[in-house]
């Protein structure tokens, strides 16, 4: 804060100092890890115990071990994360949307009750369903093989399936922000309900539909456990169960390159987030918390 | 004109829109068509609640689009169905798995678990029997050629080997050679006819089973072979299984047929137990022992992470929070850093800094202090490592948070309480901290039930460890209910127990469950719905 009374005069260099120290240390730990994760992916070492700060002979041999190793086909676990993340994110945000404009703009029978299970059934944790949640993709795979387990598309209806419920209430309460007046004069001029809704609504709705897409994004790109469970084949499985697999081994002997492949892994998240920082931190305030 | 027109954009209108409705019905009628194919397609593999899951979706898409008075059900069909059988069904079955003893032994229905009993076989010493002699290739792959009281002869295959299990006995085809006086062949191309010495010496002979697998023929003794019988007789109007070598009748007790000596057949079947796992849970000391430890360590952790995130990232925000603070945009981006990768990365990155052995923390608290504090092994080293962890990873948020909150007091709050010779103290105490905790209130509570539910971090940073020794199943002293119950569910090793997984799930529910509401208190979110915009 701005108004702090020891910051009057002549205490004011010393809290001046102070608060350089303590950033300091602040700074130190908060990018440390990744300080350290860096100078791993390119020593050429490649085990926990040699490692120092500073690599002698860096080198990209980790990175080109990543891209040989065919035990840890890596691409393609980023390649399957990257469209598993993809599909559901844009699943999520069509369901959601859609149902949120329901909700927000008609009244209806059961609307309340609804609109309050569907947040007190959010907070069950998917994992303690996972039981159940393997059982239905079997079972559905066993009529129908591309949506069982192994596949993709079983993945990512569980995934969306899973999301409605927060997704619904954020999106809901935004949409109640826009005025109905905007809506009833369409409505007088004969304007349909997908009309309104995809004319006047939707291009309003921008921002949160970016906050959604993010946090949805982050969320399935960043989950392993179900994805470990519904996919065993190592060709179909995503990035992070392949890194949380990795780390199951020998990975000690084997840090240089599970270095550089976590830090390829974390670039897609990084990147968004360097990019839309502001909308992010937007709809953090607003109730998510990081997956 | 103008009328015209209008009537005449009123038309085509009505007319688009009576072409619009024909393609909705006919899009929902093959939409339902199919989903109608797939539930049949899973009652008949006996997947009734799915199926039933699936009846209720085509009932509701039909309602939606073809009843007019429930129009707005159209817009949330799809997600509705989606959340349905990802988020309501998920959480029913797991409720009724909590009433069952659905884990080892007990995987399968009742059904299956019959059938699989009747499949099981016993050679009985008497009854029908053949004369038998066999034929053995190269590859030792046997042909068994039969002849019952009655004098038909057949030559069988055995059972585990592809194609027919019967070959015609006709001379020339498939490398039968000439018929003897018995009707056995006397060659057949590729096989050598084993004479009695021979058959007799031959160890594997005895336990192979040849001809159509519903009805196996074994060899008995050297001059016989006989049809295996089903070991277990199935009564079915009294659920009841009698061993027909022993006599001995097994009655079915909560899913496994047990004889009254207490002996058991395997398998038996997933059955609804009541509220016996709940009990267990109470009575157990094995289980109870170490669910005490981890419900303590649970609120612990939730509480500890949360006060440690919050009291960082407010402690950052007022600090830096100063506009005449120069390099403050930078410092923030560089502070966001532990948000930016994903927490499992992290996560399993500090899992390295922290081996004891050669993890960085540990050489380098060597060569400071000479000490190498073992953080895996001891109980509260490993909560204390885990906390760490965590504050890491969770204080961005706070800083974010409590940055924009801080934003929105009033400025002239604090100029009063300064001319009224207030501290800094002071005014944090009564003035930051009692209006910050009403509008971050909310997300402390979500924020809470994040970390009490903090599987990742657990379960990557040190699944559960280290472990507590007097614990029957799988159970560290780092375990949180939900690790936990995972580990029941999926530990390799210790026999799965899905029904007491899901009555552990089922308490951990309500108390999420009590906490959420809490939450939505604070937040109005009750009233939000009510409200009539």
């Amino acid at each position: 804060m701005s108004k702090k009374p020891e910051s009057i005069s002549k205490a004011r260099t010393t809290a001046l100092i102070g608060r350089w120290i303590l950033a300091v240390v602040l700074v130190v730990f908060s990018i440390f890890p990744v300080l350290w994760i860096v100078s791993a992916a390119i020593n050429p070492v490649n085990n926990l115990a040699n490692q120092q700060l500073i690599p002698t002979n860096a080198n990209f041999d980790n990175f080109r071990e990543l891209v040989s190793n065919p035990i840890f086909p890596f691409f393609t676990w980023m390649k399957n994360s990257l469209i598993i993340s993809s599909v559901s994110t844009l699943l999520t945000v069509s369901l959601t949307t859609l149902a949120a404009f329901a909700f927000s703009r008609f009244r209806f029978k059961g609307r309340q009750g609804m609109l309050k299970s569907i947040l007190l059934i959010q907070s069950f944790p998917n994992l303690l369903a996972i039981v159940a949640l393997f059982t239905i993709i079997k079972q559905i795979g066993d009529v129908v093989p591309w949506l069982g387990l192994n596949t993709h598309a079983g993945l990512i209806l569980v995934y969306s399936g899973g999301a409605m419920g927060m997704n619904i209430w954020l999106m809901k309460g935004y949409m109640d922000t826009i005025p109905r007046d905007i809506d009833e004069s369409a409505h007088v001029d004969g304007a349909t309900d997908w009309e309104v809704f995809s004319k006047l609504i939707l291009p309003l709705l921008r921002p949160i539909l970016v906050v959604i897409a993010i946090l949805s994004f982050i969320g399935t790109y960043g989950e392993f456990i179900i994805a470990r469970t519904l996919l065993t084949q190592r060709e179909t499985q995503t990035v992070m169960v392949g890194l949380q697999i990795f780390t199951a081994g020998q990975y000690t002997q084997n840090w240089g390159v599970f270095a550089a492949g976590a830090l390829i892994a974390a670039l897609p998240i990084m990147i968004i987030y360097l990019i839309l920082q502001d909308q992010i931190v937007g709809g953090l305030t607003q109730g998510s918390v990081k997956g | 004109m103008n009328t015209l027109d209008a009537s005449k954009a009123d038309f085509t209108r009505k007319a688009f829109s009576n072409i619009g409705k024909l393609v909705t019905i006919i899009i929902v009628t093959i939409v339902d068509v199919v989903l109608a194919w797939f539930a049949f397609k899973l009652f008949s593999l006996s997947y009734i609640p799915i199926g039933i899951c699936i009846i209720l979706i085509i009932a509701m898409i039909s309602i939606a689009f073809l009843v007019p008075k429930a129009h707005m059900f159209k817009w949330m069909a799809l997600g509705l169905s989606a959340w349905l059988l990802f988020s309501i069904f998920p959480i029913i079955y797991t409720i009724y798995n909590a009433f069952t003893n659905y884990g080892d032994g007990h995987l399968i229905s009742q059904a299956q678990a019959i059938e699989q009993i009747q499949a099981q076989t016993y050679l009985p010493e008497t009854g029908k029997a053949y004369q038998w002699i066999a034929y053995r290739s190269e590859s030792k792959e046997y042909l068994l050629w039969l002849k019952d009281a009655e004098g038909n002869t057949k030559l069988v295959t055995q059972v585990d080997v592809e194609g027919d299990a019967e070959i015609p006995l006709v001379t020339g085809e498939n490398g039968i050679g000439e018929i003897d006086a018995d009707g056995a062949p006397v060659t057949i191309d590729g096989y050598t006819r084993l004479n009695r010495i021979l058959a007799s010496t031959d160890k594997n002979l005895t336990n192979i089973k040849f001809g159509d697998p519903e009805k196996t023929i074994q060899v008995r003794s050297p001059s016989e072979a006989a049809e295996l019988q089903p070991l277990y007789a199935y009564d079915a109007e009294a659920n009841t299984f009698t061993n027909q070598l022993t006599g001995i009748v097994y009655t079915d007790k909560e899913g496994t047929w047990t004889s009254r000596s207490g002996e058991t057949i395997i398998p038996g079947y997933s059955a609804v137990i009541g509220i016996k796992n709940f009990v267990t849970f109470v009575n157990s000391p094995g289980l109870r022992g170490p669910l005490v430890t981890i419900v303590i360590w649970n609120f612990m952790f939730a509480t500890l992470s949360l006060l440690l995130t919050f009291s960082v990232g407010l402690l950052i925000s007022i600090i830096y929070g100063d506009p005449k603070f120069k390099g403050k945009k930078l410092l923030r981006s560089l502070l966001l850093i532990p948000y930016t990768i994903p927490s499992l990365i992290t996560i399993l990155i500090w899992r390295g800094m922290f081996n004891p052995q050669f993890g960085v923390i540990n050489r380098v608290l060597v060569s400071l202090l000479n000490i190498a504090p073992n953080w895996t092994t001891n109980a509260w080293l490993a909560r204390t490592a885990l906390l760490i962890v965590n504050t890491w990873l969770g204080y961005p948020y706070w800083m974010l948070v409590t940055s924009g909150a801080l934003q929105s007091i009033p400025h002239d709050i604090y100029e009063a309480a300064q001319i009224d010779g207030a501290t800094g103290w002071q005014q944090f105490k009564s003035i930051t901290l009692p209006l910050l905790l009403v509008s971050v209130g909310p997300l402390m509570i979500s924020s809470f039930i994040f970390n009490f539910n903090n599987f990742n971090l657990i379960y990557a940073f040190i699944n559960g460890g280290p472990p507590i020794p007097t614990a029957t199943t799988q159970a560290g002293y780092t375990d949180i209910i939900i690790s936990y119950v995972y580990n029941l569910a999926f530990a390799s090793g210790r026999g799965i127990q899905y029904g007491y997984a899901s009555a552990i799930s089922l308490v951990l529910f309500l108390l999420i469950a009590v906490m959420s509401l809490l939450q939505f208190k604070f937040t109005n979110m009750w009233e939000e719905v009510g409200e009539n915009v």
